[in-house]
């Protein structure tokens, strides 16, 4: 019989909120939890939401913070969830980079500069121009994106650029110079890059096919005996309807952990299929 | 009259598509990959997942954060006390350090570890420590090269800085003899001093891990409150970053990433860092000092071992050009490259 190989918690580094919920601006045909203008799957956060889950989180130690969805901006209170998870540590976003005109970059930039901690930004674009991105993310979203990049810049907020392998030659060598040529055209003399496998689930699922059987773990990978690797050995998501395991399965009702972060404390089994990409390509969603 | 070339029928697919998915959830959830209707969903979660009271999270809590076996015996007392970090093979540095920390009058001198990387000829390193008699703890360096480790472990997660962290693991590997690499694994990885009355762990990225990043900007106090309570102790000192810091904690207790002696902090200028401590006024007392070595010296030994010619502008520059992807927003956006 097949045993599904579990992770326990080592400790709690990284939190997420799902802060916009599945609502998104955008409906990209990669998206691993389907976001979409009209996917309520899960709500956006309030401040007073998100308040109690940074208090428990300093008393277990939490190390950072990062908030994504769905699109973080279509939050209203956006900037001032940042101004108060800064207060608790480093925050970062994961944005389409489609709602920074240059007067919220303005605003951010006044958040970061009076924090104690580290503001961060990564923006997703999936190709480095309009032909390869737009038939993912949406069309005319190239140039709006790179226009989010630059407002961020100007701002002395160096965004990350975080490209997932939605087309082979986006992860290699010769793709990543390329990206990177990209972004030093918009005057950028500071590339930063991160590049992230797909998750065959959501809408990619559509898109590429769902996984095969085989690929999912089992308890011969647990003989490699550290999950370290794993984010979640050391992390945890919050959304509107509690904890769940990982950014990833937001959209599987039995990775929810708890109602509060204490309530997960425990291992969780590897049993999705979504686990054998992390597993297998050391995905970590931070940064 | 239209000037419209014919949509191409894949841009046209796409379109229909892309709307497609945006209406999709009207009412509707993804439930893996099934869509149901929302209230359905909803009705799932409300019943998953532990809902502890408030008693029980307080043992869980307890029970998770349970303090650390680790405890090294107690050096000391000092009344003041040299630490410095990665020596990074910077022999030169070194030996300003020992003569700086005697004339300031330090009764002991403490190295973090991460005696290799970056600089030449690694086996100049091991006779300073030993006339200087330099209380050392293993660095990831340290851990590696005495368990034959092919790598550095220094915790790189961009290709860019893993590439030049191999170059530097490579030279300092082939360079340090076996019985240096031996003498490695015999240091402890970790060290307990009293400085005064305050009892202070040693490590090299922090107490839970050899090649942990501390930084300043993304090392939140609450966070080391709870790593201090773990190891039971009244502050820890660190380096690994090559970014020194000190914050006193609301507890009364500090913690201080001493820096590197290897190569300068990333500031445009050519001096290194190290850390001196005592006990003042029922306070620990942390000076953060600069000190300036011979850099010409090094950087033309460096050029002799042909190492790469961008870690030799960071000896004359003080900008690092190199293993910079790791550096939080904060300290990047300080960073000239």
């Amino acid at each position: 019989m097949n045993t599904v190989p579990q992770v326990g918690l080592a400790s709690l580094d990284t939190v997420w909120f799902q802060v916009a919920g599945t609502v998104c601006n955008l409906a990209c045909s990669h998206c691993f939890v389907s976001s979409s203008p009209t996917n309520h799957t899960h709500e956006a956060m309030s401040l007073a939401e998100i308040e109690p889950y940074l208090k428990e989180g300093a008393r277990l130690g939490v190390k950072e913070y990062y908030f994504t969805g769905g699109e973080p901006f279509l939050n209203p209170e956006m900037e001032a969830i940042l101004e108060s998870t800064l207060a608790f540590g480093p925050a970062t976003v994961l944005t389409n980079g489609l709602l920074l005109p240059p007067d919220r970059c303005q605003r951010l930039r006044a958040i970061a500069d009076k924090a104690d901690y580290s503001l961060d930004f990564r923006i997703s674009l999936d190709g480095y121009n309009a032909e390869t991105n737009d038939p993912i993310r949406g069309e005319g979203t190239f140039d709006r994106i790179l226009q989010g990049v630059r407002a961020l810049y100007l701002e002395g907020l160096n965004p990350v650029i975080t490209v997932t392998e939605v087309h082979d030659e986006n992860g290699s060598v010769g793709g990543r110079e390329r990206f990177f040529a990209l972004v030093r055209e918009l005057g950028i003399q500071k590339p930063r890059l991160k590049i992230l496998p797909v998750f065959r689930i959501g809408a990619e699922a559509e898109r590429t096919g769902a996984y095969e059987n085989w690929q999912t773990l089992s308890g011969a990978d647990a003989l490699c005996g550290d999950w370290s690797h794993l984010q979640c050995s050391n992390s945890r998501m919050v959304t509107d309807q509690g904890v769940w395991v990982c950014p990833i399965l937001v959209n599987e009702p039995s990775a929810k952990m708890g109602e509060a972060l204490t309530d997960t404390l425990v291992p969780f089994p590897l049993g999705h299929p979504a686990c054998w990409t992390c597993h297998v390509y050391g995905v970590s969603c931070r940064t | 009259m239209s000037n419209r070339t014919p949509e191409d029928p894949d841009a046209r697919r796409r379109r229909t598509e892309e709307r497609e998915r945006l209406v999709a959830h009207r009412g509707l959830a993804t439930w893996g990959e099934k869509l149901v209707p929302l209230g359905r969903f909803r009705e799932a979660t409300e019943k998953t997942g532990r809902r502890l009271s408030r008693v029980e999270r307080d043992e869980e809590r307890s029970r998770f954060l349970s303090g650390s076996a680790e405890k090294a015996p107690i050096e000391g007392p000092y009344s003041r006390v040299a630490v410095c970090g990665g020596v990074y093979n910077n022999h030169f540095a070194l030996t300003a350090l020992l003569d700086d920390a005697a004339r300031r009058g330090a009764e002991a001198v403490y190295c973090l570890g991460d005696l290799g990387g970056f600089g030449p000829n690694p086996e100049k390193v091991r006779p300073l420590l030993e006339q200087g008699e330099v209380l050392t703890i293993q660095g990831n360096y340290e851990a590696s090269l005495s368990t034959g480790h092919d790598d550095c472990d220094c915790g790189y997660t961009d290709p860019r800085d893993n590439h030049f962290a191999e170059v530097s693991y490579g030279y300092t590997a082939s360079h340090a003899s076996p019985d240096f690499k031996r003498w490695m694994g015999t240091l402890p990885k970790t060290r307990r001093v009293n400085v005064g009355s305050r009892e202070l762990l040693l490590v090299h990225g922090s107490p839970r891990r050899i090649n942990e990043f501390l930084f300043q900007s993304t090392t939140p106090v609450a966070f080391l409150e709870v790593l201090l309570d773990q190891h039971g102790c009244d502050g820890f000192l660190c380096t690994h970053t090559g970014l020194h810091w000190h914050r006193q904690l609301p507890s009364g207790r500090d913690v201080v990433n001493v820096g590197v002696i290897g190569r300068p902090a990333n500031d445009g200028n050519t001096h290194v860092w190290y850390s001196l401590l005592e006990e003042r006024n029922d306070k620990l007392n942390v000076e953060l000092l600069p000190l300036e070595y011979d850099h010409d010296a090094l950087a033309k030994e460096m050029r002799t071992e042909e190492l790469p010619e961008e870690f030799v502008e960071t000896v004359l520059s003080g900008w690092w050009t190199t293993c910079l992807e790791i550096l939080p927003a904060r300290e990047r956006s300080l960073s000239r490259f």
